[in-house]
């Protein structure tokens, strides 16, 4: 970590803080309180958006965790998130309350997850991607399939969630929930890599075998990820199945799980503000996508039923632009903007 | 018993699509070390340049089997030059992940073309089932295995006699001293992209011929890693076997699944359940090269 101009540590401790400065605190305060008035300006499409992107955050740095910090591939976030999602929603249907039966969720997925992420032992690098890919086929084939639970390809009907009585029943009430809980995520992730644990997962990624030499338990840690991102995943899944009030088995395929990668990718591997940025990137994405077909029905009528085929396409061409011009991801640009402008007339 | 019988042939058919799949997943594997996710629509994109020419275009099939060969040739080194050689040298994730976007873009693509219902191929064989020990056979799985078989002939033979081959697999087996021999990497990567291609092409052909073909087939791509686990990432002879076993075995499960527990669709998931065995018990399968470490 690379201190500013002009800002020198005197311990660790101050190194290793999360504001620096001032400066990033009331930045981010700032930031804050911009969100938590959003809602009351935007309309309610917009609340809807921004409630998706608060979802897609903890996913993406959940997933971050294990793949960018841990350097563990995980294909099979779609389906951890899935089981979350499954666990909270039968937990809420059985009379638990809405935030244990969050956290039950979060610990059932943190489960599987562990138990997915037994073989990461044995297996690096691609193998353990195509066990994961493997793990979120197998679970797809449960969701589908295990109907007493799931529900089958009928699906789930969840109620919205209720705190102290306190019914979170539309768009503008849900944003407020759904942000706290990802402020709490985005909190843990951050400490987390502050801490000892941190420090051994970004050692096993960077090489296994030092950091074993270095006296990290490989096992120990790597399940650790797991559990530690698989729990978050599966709150993730939580919100989402009381926030949509429905969940079915195609909700948690495979392309989930790409869309979740994808996300980290873009945003930046390891970095908690690169899966924020990643996160509303690609939740952006579709909608200005639709809105975009739709202002083109004009000149291109028969535009509107090519749109799924058109949002694939454009997800795989931005995918691969930014895995070439861009691999550090919009983190890193982000950097290099603020870097840029704080010399701005006097570069070099 | 017939009933398992006829499983286990239509599993060998099925097989043996896997097989040549699998052949080009591993063939750019051994020279690139580059996990292909996009293995299955490049099956697709061949099976649907076929069905366009012959039917759209109404060129005999021959020669539009031979012109999507030659068009599969220009894909393979379009992919390789445009997506995979910046990627040269980077992670994993990063190699895996252009190739997801890639079999996205493949997909979106021939959505955008062809639409999504199912096309079936003109009939190029007989339909009338010939006997094969008392069980009824189309001619067109006959052909198909068949010409998997010819297929492996003709590779197994390419890289242990020919000029290339052989350069292909001094590349595959150490990079720097095939390059201090004066074998140009980059030609290398290039020709394992465009076999790999062809070789999908070939499958995505037949495939037509058997089933139709719609814009899942992609998914096709998937099946191939328990294949390619089983035989060992990096051996042709394992994806020979590996495709053809992982065919049968999910067939024989899927129907044993019926009877015995009632599940439907079991098929979709048997192979990654094998898959999951293997890689716990003997993760480098059954041919592949195993990485030791020293330290």
């Amino acid at each position: 970590m690379h201190g500013k101009c002009g800002l020198f540590f005197e311990s660790y401790r101050a190194e290793a803080a999360v504001f620096q400065t001032g400066f990033q605190r009331t930045c981010l305060g700032l930031f804050v309180a911009l969100l938590l008035v959003c809602p009351l300006v935007l309309d309610s499409y917009l609340v809807s958006v921004l409630n998706l992107m608060c979802i897609a955050v903890i996913g993406a740095v959940s997933l971050n965790l294990l793949t960018g910090v841990c350097g563990q591939i995980s294909l099979g976030h779609g389906a951890f998130i899935g089981v979350g999602a499954y666990a909270a929603a039968q937990a809420t249907l059985h009379g638990v309350p809405f935030l244990a039966a969050l956290l039950l969720g979060g610990g059932a997925a943190a489960l599987v997850g562990m138990f997915f992420g037994v073989p990461s032992l044995r297996l690096k690098g691609i193998y353990l991607a195509i066990a994961t890919l493997a793990a979120q086929l197998i679970l797809e084939y449960v969701f589908l399939h295990w109907e007493s639970v799931t529900g089958g390809s009928r699906g789930l009907m969840v109620d919205p969630p209720q705190l102290f009585g306190f019914a979170f029943d539309n768009e503008r009430k849900m944003f407020y929930l759904l942000l706290a809980v990802a402020a709490c995520a985005l909190m843990v992730v951050t400490n987390v890599m502050r801490t000892r644990h941190g420090r051994a997962f970004v050692s096993i990624r960077d090489f296994y075998l030092s950091a074993e030499i270095a006296g990290v338990n490989l096992f120990g840690y790597k399940l650790a990820a797991f559990g530690l991102s698989s729990f978050l995943a599966g709150v993730a899944g939580g919100l989402w199945a009381h926030y949509t009030m429905f969940i079915s088995a195609e909700q948690f395929n495979i392309t989930l799980s790409i869309s979740y990668l994808a996300m980290i990718i873009i945003g930046g591997l390891g970095s908690v503000v690169g899966s924020v940025m990643g996160a509303v990137f690609m939740t952006l994405l579709p909608e200005v996508l639709t809105a975009s077909t739709r202002s083109l029905t004009g000149i291109f009528p028969d535009i509107g039923s090519q749109l799924v085929a058109l949002r694939e396409g454009v997800f795989g061409l931005v995918l691969m632009l930014f895995l070439i011009f861009e691999p550090e991801g919009l983190a890193n640009r982000w950097r290099l903007i603020k870097a840029y402008w704080k010399l701005y007339p006097f570069a070099h | 018993m017939e009933y398992y019988l006829q499983l286990f042939i239509n599993g060998l058919v099925v097989g043996g699509i896997y097989s040549l799949v699998a052949l080009g997943f591993v063939v750019i594997y051994k020279a690139t070390k580059v996990v292909n996710f996009a293995q299955g629509e490049m099956v697709m994109v061949g099976a649907y340049v076929c069905f366009g020419l012959t039917v759209q275009l109404s060129i005999p099939f021959v020669w539009a089997f031979f012109m999507t060969l030659g068009f599969s040739v220009v894909l393979g080194l379009l992919v390789e030059r445009l997506a995979l050689r910046p990627l040269i040298g980077e992670a994993h994730i990063c190699v895996i992940m252009v190739t997801i976007g890639l079999s996205s873009v493949l997909k979106s693509i021939v959505q955008l073309i062809w639409g999504t219902q199912i096309r079936v191929y003109p009939e190029v064989l007989p339909s009338t089932p010939v006997m094969i020990a008392g069980l009824p056979v189309a001619p067109v799985y006959i052909a198909a295995f068949a010409l998997s078989g010819v297929l492996f002939g003709l590779f197994t033979l390419f890289f242990k006699y020919s000029r290339m081959g052989i350069a292909m697999r001094a590349t595959a087996h150490d990079q720097q001293a095939a390059q201090s021999m004066g074998i140009g990497i980059r030609g290398i990567f290039a020709l394992s992209w465009c076999i790999a291609c062809v070789v999908s092409t070939v499958g995505g052909v037949i495939l037509g011929n058997i089933n139709g073909i719609n814009s899942h087939l992609g998914v096709l791509g998937l099946k191939v890693f328990p294949a390619v686990i089983l035989g060992g990432l990096d051996s042709l002879l394992g994806a020979a076997l590996g495709g053809l076993i992982i065919g049968v075995l999910e067939n024989v499960c899927d129907g044993l699944a019926k009877d015995l527990l009632g599940l439907g669709g079991f098929r979709d998931v048997a192979a990654f359940v094998v898959l999951v065995v293997i890689l716990m018990i003997k993760p480098y399968g059954l041919f592949g090269t195993e990485e030791i470490e020293r330290v």
